[in-house]
């Protein structure tokens, strides 16, 4: 009855080793990346929803948007929601589902290390971003948009506005169920789309609710997109400031708190 | 190097909150061998192998994986070890397919996939979202992420759980040919058979402790009295029969005319029944000689009630 006699065969003989890193992170940002494109709502998020907003937005004159295009005032707050649909809403989402499914846990297991994988998912997200803003400045050029300014000062509110909202993402999905995460991400996301700036200029709330407002990663980073892209102005170190403060905040509450299972 | 234990606990205690999952575990695993850790739920099998995985620091006691610490030396050990969780552990929208290759791509010398694939019988699924296999594939692709890596050293958490007999078989086929090549294999099991079946060595936990260990042979001799039974004419002769056979041995009528004699069950016993039964003109119907299982040794020592 005892363990029964099988042929060796070679083909599992031992020869076990990580691939080369950087292999490992291409390999991994790849396949998030689909798993993201792969989600319906997910796209819903990331695609449908800024896309309709900013088309429907310039077209009708829902808002008043304030003197010139509407499309001016519009495209820059639009690329901002695009950042937080991906950076914080996507991501926390996805990465909730991971941690409550044992993906988390099981590539933990892999030879991926932990910090490659959390490179490979900022990889995936950032490759997303581009993909997006590459649809939404078309549409944006399609509907009479001339944007102005520093494409430099563009690129680091994008890019800190990015780890913004990734470090608050990811704090939310490592500490919360993935329900709650779900529920949180998207409320989080319409509450942030009314009151930050994107679609509706701040000057219309009351001048102490407008100083609360402003402090939002997402106010600062629509005005900052806003200031540049459509005023044309120099670099708005003060919209940089409050992002970089969040990032440094947000990533380093997700890095103490996150449990990955 | 090579002769040293593949897997070393000495004295493993693990606690959440109050609660003592592992309590004064040890368990010694040699390269090279199949061990099945066989227990009823809640025994400690999980938490003790989740331990040799890096995913749990010990409270108490030694744990050398390969001869690593895997909670500090997790990043030497993990390219070296395969994993198989006892769910989940895939995005809910890869393909089968994607996600072994995938898997594969993290690895310096992986197995060809699709020899895999074609091995556990996963055609069919390999376009298929994880969350639309069953059961069983879900469990079957879980075991080939966690060889595809050619690893040394592979822990398979109730790796048949929820298998059909076709798809359990694959497994075990897959399971004797990975350490036909050398791997050494951990798996835990509450499935008897499939202890017998593998194992080399066999450890039983129960309450977070090793209580029994050997092989599946030791564990079924080792102080066990074996069984033999026949039918025959009610009323026979037990005394008579007692006296022929040595004296640490027991007959029992234990309804009309089925008999069963517990003892040292050899040849010389089986030929001193049939003679005296010769003498007394009995034709033992239905004899039969019953040895232990391993089921019967693990319910004698974790009890027969039935736990959470």
């Amino acid at each position: 009855m005892s363990a029964e006699m099988s042929a060796a065969t070679g083909v599992f003989a031992p020869a076990p080793g990580a691939a080369p890193t950087v292999r490992m992170i291409r390999a991994q940002a790849l396949l998030e990346t689909r798993m993201l494109l792969r989600n319906g709502e997910q796209l819903l998020l990331t695609v449908v929803i800024p896309a309709l907003l900013l088309v429907l937005f310039s077209a009708v004159d829902i808002v008043d948007t304030g003197a010139g295009k509407s499309v001016d005032f519009l495209a820059p707050g639009i690329l901002a929601l695009a950042v937080l649909s991906t950076a914080f809403t996507g991501q926390a989402i996805a990465t909730g589902f991971e941690r409550r499914y044992g993906v988390l846990k099981r590539l933990g297991a892999s030879p991926l290390p932990r910090w490659a994988l959390m490179t490979a998912k900022t990889c995936s997200v950032l490759v997303t971003e581009l993909l997006q803003i590459a649809l939404l400045v078309v549409i944006a050029f399609a509907l009479g948009w001339s944007p102005h300014g520093d494409p430099l000062a563009v690129v680091l509110l994008l890019l800190l506005g990015t780890a913004a909202f990734s470090g608050l993402g990811l704090l939310m999905a490592g500490t919360l169920k993935a329900e709650a995460t779900l529920a949180a991400a998207n409320l989080v996301f319409i509450l942030l789309l009314v009151a930050g700036g994107v679609i509706v200029p701040l000057s219309k709330f009351s001048d102490g609710v407008q100083s609360v407002l402003k402090l939002l990663p997402i106010s600062a980073l629509s005005d900052g997109l806003r200031d540049v892209l459509q005023h044309g102005a120099g670099m708005p170190w003060g919209d940089l400031g409050i992002l970089a403060v969040w990032a440094v905040v947000g990533l380093a509450a997700a890095a103490r708190f996150f449990r990955w299972e | 190097m090579r002769n040293e234990p593949a897997v070393e606990v000495t004295g493993l205690v693990k606690r959440y909150g109050t609660r003592t999952a592992v309590d004064g575990l040890d368990l010694s695993v040699a390269r090279g061998g199949l061990t099945a850790v066989l227990g009823p739920n809640g025994a400690g099998k999980t938490t003790t192998v989740e331990v040799c995985e890096g995913y749990r620091r010990p409270d108490g006691g030694s744990v050398r994986v390969l001869g690593l610490d895997p909670v500090t030396d997790g990043a030497r050990l993990r390219p070296r070890i395969g994993v198989m969780l006892q769910s989940g552990g895939v995005y809910p929208g890869a393909r089968a397919e994607e996600m072994l290759r995938h898997t594969a791509t993290l690895h310096a010398n992986p197995v060809d996939p699709d020899l895999l694939i074609e091995r556990l019988g996963l055609e069919s699924c390999g376009r298929t979202a994880y969350r639309r296999l069953s059961g069983g594939q879900q469990q079957r692709l879980a075991l080939a992420m966690a060889v595809v890596g050619r690893p040394e050293l592979v822990f398979l958490d109730e790796p048949t759980a929820g298998l059909d007999p076709q798809a359990r078989h694959a497994t075990w086929d897959l399971v004797r040919e990975l350490r036909a090549d050398g791997v050494t294999v951990v798996l835990t099991t509450h499935f008897m058979d499939e202890a017998e079946q593998l194992a080399d060595q066999v450890v039983i936990i129960d309450g977070g402790r090793a209580i029994a260990r050997g092989t599946p042979d030791e564990l079924c001799r080792g102080g066990a009295e074996n069984t033999l039974r026949f039918s025959g004419r009610p009323g026979l002769d037990l005394v008579s029969l007692l006296n022929a056979l040595p004296a640490d041995t027991a007959a029992a009528e234990l309804t009309p005319g089925n008999y069963r004699i517990e003892g040292k069950v050899d040849p010389q016993l089986l030929a001193t029944v049939t003679s005296w039964c010769a003498q007394h003109g009995v034709l033992p119907d239905r004899l039969s000689v019953e040895r232990r299982t391993l089921e019967d040794v693990f319910l004698e020592l974790t009890g027969k009630e039935l736990r959470a």
